[in-house]
């Protein structure tokens, strides 16, 4: 069994930060993201986004971009094995929407 | 215009909310040092200010970095104060939190618990040690001709001894309480 599918799922901070990341973004763009695509319900602390940043550094699961020109805010984006942790929370959350749907009845295919 | 404010606060959810309550009047902080605020005009409630009590002390190289990303987050450094960091936001960008969910609070606040548990220990050892000190002095000195009791000592260990005790009921205590909370809602959400 693969090392990841043991682990339980991602939080919902860590699974929107590496969502967010499929393209480059500095932390500021992070909260923006996430902010919009929730609509407003997932607000990432600055302190938490910071906090999750370096552990995702750490796991090799994301990684700083160098950035070019008078930028001098920090740029992250995604690694593959990132990606991987995406994939395989994508594959849970599957199951648990389907069955979800399944049990309270509000499967309408 | 700047306004001077001299005031003492031991407790910082009550300083943030009185910090709070003055930007939404339009007064915001701009600098703090020792029990000294102050304070700027500006239109009434553009800032929402939040305390925070760094791992280390500001001038270190992690410190550093995290104030950098704050400020690039949107977040100003007003002051700073030993470990403790003055941060606003503008209200228009949202609401302000520093940490959003349960793990990262928790962490947080078991630093916060960590340092007031120091400091009421502090407190409570040396008030002890000088009651110690003055009671053993006295009854040596009851020995010999003239009784001396030593007030300096009596009088600074109880006030120490005090301090540390109320420290401990209104400082530590309520972080404790707010940490088990957390814990609890842990097994729940994220």
């Amino acid at each position: 069994m693969p090392e990841s599918s043991e682990r339980g799922s991602l939080t919902e901070a860590v699974y929107y930060i590496l969502l967010s990341l499929y393209q480059p973004l500095h932390g500021y763009g992070i909260m923006q993201t996430v902010g919009e695509w929730s609509r407003g319900r997932v607000i990432l602390g600055a302190g938490t986004l910071y906090g999750a940043l370096n552990t995702l550094l750490e796991k090799n699961w994301i990684q700083t971009v160098a950035v070019s020109g008078d930028s001098r805010k920090k740029e992250y984006v995604i690694t593959d094995l990132g990606k991987q942790q995406v994939e395989d929370e994508l594959l849970r959350l599957e199951e648990r929407l389907a069955n979800g749907r399944r049990i309270t009845g509000g499967d309408q295919s | 215009m700047k306004k001077i404010i001299h005031k003492a606060y031991w407790n910082y959810d009550k300083e943030t909310a009185w910090l709070n309550e003055l930007a939404a009047k339009g007064l915001s902080l701009s600098d703090y040092s020792w029990c000294r605020y102050a304070f700027e005009e500006t239109e009434p409630g553009k800032y929402i200010y939040q305390i925070e009590f760094l791992e280390k002390f500001p001038g270190s190289p992690e410190s550093q970095l995290y104030m950098r990303f704050l400020e690039d987050a949107g977040v100003e450094v007003v002051a700073t104060y030993m470990k403790w960091v003055y941060l606003r936001k503008k209200a228009a960008d949202g609401p302000f939190a520093i940490y959003s969910d349960n793990e990262s609070k928790i962490k947080y606040l078991t630093r916060v618990r960590n340092f007031w548990f120091a400091m009421s220990m502090m407190e409570l050892v040396i008030g002890l040690m000088n009651l110690g000190i003055s009671v053993v002095e006295w009854i040596y000195s009851a020995q010999s001709a003239c009784i001396a009791i030593p007030w300096t000592n009596f009088f600074g260990g109880l006030i120490c001894t005090v301090m540390g005790i109320v420290f401990f009921l209104t400082l530590f205590r309520p972080v404790q309480m707010q940490i088990s909370k957390l814990k609890k809602d842990r097994a729940l959400y994220d």
